[in-house]
């Protein structure tokens, strides 16, 4: 499958392992319950390991073990549910996480702006037939006014 | 006023190309229903019953005569010729057509106007007093912090999909014009024991289905912390509150459910981590308050004789005068309502016409400036007492001069049936019908002070919680009910109205408000005001009498 990541398509190498799915071999991705109970196992995985969160997760719990996550995996069940844009902007901001933090979901064109801002740099499209033109959101505005992860002072003190 | 810079200008140019390629796609069949309907709503686009409705931010009610002579173009090109304000200091075009509406926005956007959140679940235009800057006893002009929340809040790329709407409210003097205690934000500016300024806040007011006033999460904020205050309370709520059931998704219901103190505990702790990193700099309110200074009055204006003469002269001039014309804090000006409420005018209506001379009349006699109010007005805020009486001439031929404000026939009323797809019951044509009844001016002000709010379900857009009188339809097996509270009000001393009893059918509404109002008529002690009555006997001998005769 082709995702957006950094800005470009790539195909994408992670495989996103269900609870009950057998470990696999290569870049694996489980959710926050089964870290919990599996992690020492999943700790030697030897590819890269990535954790899904859901806006409902205790992200606070999670910040100890950030560091053994290349990718965190961010859950939009719908375009409207925009709790993880707050995830975003605290791993980024207050945790100091440096990995790939990935937009799973509802993902639309019209969200990669705002996302983009809160830290989000790769994004699995709802629509994978128009991740294309998807590409020309990241666009949608030159400037914005507030402090976000990409622009850590705000518009009046940068530019005016 | 604000005026735009290139960045301010840039962004809601980019705006408008974005809505514009989102209706392309959505044209398309790219974006389906769903997907399309919030990025609409955050362009003010709702569909209603019989068309789009689009919603335009005015913020902190503010509009320069340029943009009135916009405002009237556009609802002639795109529209019926007339456009409706709201209370929230907005205004609607009520018949545009979906395809239009980019060209509509870039419209706006040439005289620096925009729709930008003014619908959907985000943070939408804030909203001041209608007499910022120009009322006795005023704190702190609140306005240049309206556009500092104006600009922090546009487009914020972690708050566009709450879990419900946010409005914010602020006021620099404490006779609350803007109805702070029933926002989801209020904001005061009050001073400290030190003497420095800085804002009381308030979280979790609302109204619609379950009205609550806001709370005090904290007593003194000061300048600096404004905007990471203000980002606090949105991440704490953005992450705490309800996204199962839409009607307890509003921060009021958080703050119900888990307490104040518990919201403000995590408030704090959220806010001593951002506080730092987003300080806002003095010079950025200095630059911001540049755009409000007071303008030059002249000093000679309170040497004018002809205002006294004239109102002895002309009795219709003294009694517009007595109503709809209040103090100024500087000698020899005055401030000017222009109602919206002329007898056979739905509630807060202008047609393009009548805004046309608004603008010029704006230009002549009011430094280029209009206000709108939340009680679906507009105002003119530094007329020379000289000029008012050549004010009134004009706006009494334009059918603008209605010497009713804050009397029983400045009603404040949603849009309801005729236009609203959520309704339960028709407002406009019983709004029409009250004021019909009511159209003995002397007998106006001899009820005095008297606010009637109307709306046409319990989403409550016309604040008939905070109304002394309140009605909300309702539906009853398809037919149009109306339920009546009593004893509300949205200023300093905010209550919320108690209700006066089972739901009135459609026929009897205005009977209803005749009975009440001569309930308090045989009540009332002295110059005792409507909602005082009502407070000193409560709703009982209302009641008795209103369902007296069933
Ligand atoms: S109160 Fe109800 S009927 Fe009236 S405008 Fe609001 S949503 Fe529509």
């Amino acid at each position: 499958m082709q995702i957006i990541k950094d800005k470009e398509i790539v195909e994408d190498n992670w495989l996103h392992l269900d609870d009950e799915a057998e470990l696999a071999a290569g870049n694996i991705t489980v959710s926050l319950a089964r870290w919990q109970e599996q992690h020492e196992t999943l700790a030697n995985h030897e590819s890269g390991l990535g954790l899904r969160l859901t806006g409902a997760d205790p992200l606070e719990e999670v910040v100890p073990d950030l560091d053994s996550f290349s990718l965190i995996v961010l859950d939009f069940p719908a375009f409207t549910d925009g709790r993880c844009y707050s995830f975003a902007r605290l791993l980024r901001d207050r945790f100091g996480y440096k990995g790939e933090i990935r937009a799973q979901g509802d993902i639309l064109h019209d969200q990669l702006f705002y996302m983009t801002q809160c830290g989000i740099n790769s994004f699995e499209m709802a629509n994978p037939n128009r991740i294309e033109s998807a590409l020309a959101g990241f666009d949608d505005f030159t400037e914005s006014y507030q402090t976000t992860v990409l622009k850590p002072a705000p518009l009046y003190r940068r530019n005016r | 006023m604000y005026q735009y810079d290139k960045y301010d200008q840039a962004m809601i140019d980019q705006r408008v190309a974005q809505y514009r390629d989102q209706t392309r796609r959505y044209l398309a069949g790219e974006l389906n229903e769903e997907q399309f309907r919030p990025l609409r709503l955050q362009n003010g686009l709702y569909v209603q019953i019989h068309a789009p409705m689009l919603r335009m931010a005015v913020p902190y009610g503010l509009m320069s005569s340029t943009q009135i002579r916009k405002i009237a173009d556009v609802s002639r090109k795109y529209d019926k010729g007339y456009v409706h304000f709201t209370t929230r200091q907005n205004f609607q075009l009520n018949w545009p057509a979906l395809e239009t509406v980019p060209d509509i926005l870039a419209e706006f956007a040439s005289v620096q106007m925009h729709a930008i959140q003014s619908s959907g679940n985000c943070i939408r235009n804030t909203t001041s007093d209608q007499l910022a800057g120009v009322c006795d006893g005023e704190v702190e002009d609140p306005r240049p912090y309206g556009e500092i929340i104006r600009q922090w809040s546009t487009f914020h790329p972690e708050f566009a999909y709450l879990p419900r709407k946010f409005k914010i409210a602020i006021v620099g003097n404490p006779d609350d014009r803007a109805a702070t205690q029933v926002h989801d934000i209020g904001l005061h500016l009050v001073k400290n024991h030190e003497g420095e300024v800085g804002f009381e806040v308030l979280v979790g007011g609302g109204l619609g289905r379950t009205p609550i006033l806001g709370k005090q999460i904290r007593p003194f904020l000061e300048k600096k912390d404004l905007l990471s205050y203000l980002e606090a309370i949105l991440r704490v709520y953005n992450r705490l509150g309800r996204r199962d059931n839409k009607y307890k998704a509003r921060i009021k219901i958080t703050v119900r459910e888990h307490g104040i103190n518990h919201i403000r505990e995590l408030v704090e702790a959220e806010w001593v981590e951002i506080r730092d990193q987003l300080e806002l700099d003095q010079k950025e309110i200095d630059r911001v308050k540049g755009f409000f200074t007071e303008p030059e009055y002249e000093v000679t204006a309170a040497e004018d004789d002809s205002f006294a003469k004239m109102q002895v002269e002309d009795k219709n001039f003294a009694r517009w005068v007595k109503q709809n014309v209040v103090a100024h804090k500087k000698p020899g000006y005055k401030v000017a309502y222009i109602s919206l409420k002329a007898p056979k005018n739905p509630p807060g209506d202008v047609s393009a016409e009548q805004l046309d001379v608004i603008a010029d009349l704006a230009d002549e006699f009011n430094m280029g400036e209009v206000r709108s109010t939340h009680t679906q007005n507009l105002l003119f805020s530094d007329v020379k007492q000289g000029d008012l009486y050549a004010l009134w001439l004009r706006l009494e031929t334009e059918e603008l001069a209605t010497p009713n404000i804050d009397t029983l026939t400045d009603m404040i009323c949603c849009p309801g049936l005729d236009f609203c797809g959520l309704a339960n019951a028709t407002s406009i044509p019983l709004a029409k019908e009250i004021n019909e009844r009511f159209d003995d001016l002397d007998y106006l002000y001899d009820l005095g002070d008297l606010k009637v709010k109307m709306s046409g379900c319990m989403n409550g857009c016309a604040h008939q919680s905070v109304g002394h009188i309140g009605i909300l339809g309702v539906d009853k097996k398809g037919e149009e009910w109306y339920q009546f509270t009593l004893g509300g009000s949205s200023e300093a001393d905010a209550s919320l109205g108690q209700r006066l009893g089972r739901a009135i059918p459609k026929d009897d509404v205005v009977d209803t408000v005749s009975t009440l109002v001569d309930t308090y008529l045989e009540l009332r002690e002295q110059d005792e005001p409507f909602l005082n009555t009502v407070r000193r006997v409560g709703v009982d001998p209302f009641k008795e009498r209103v369902y007296a005769d069933n």
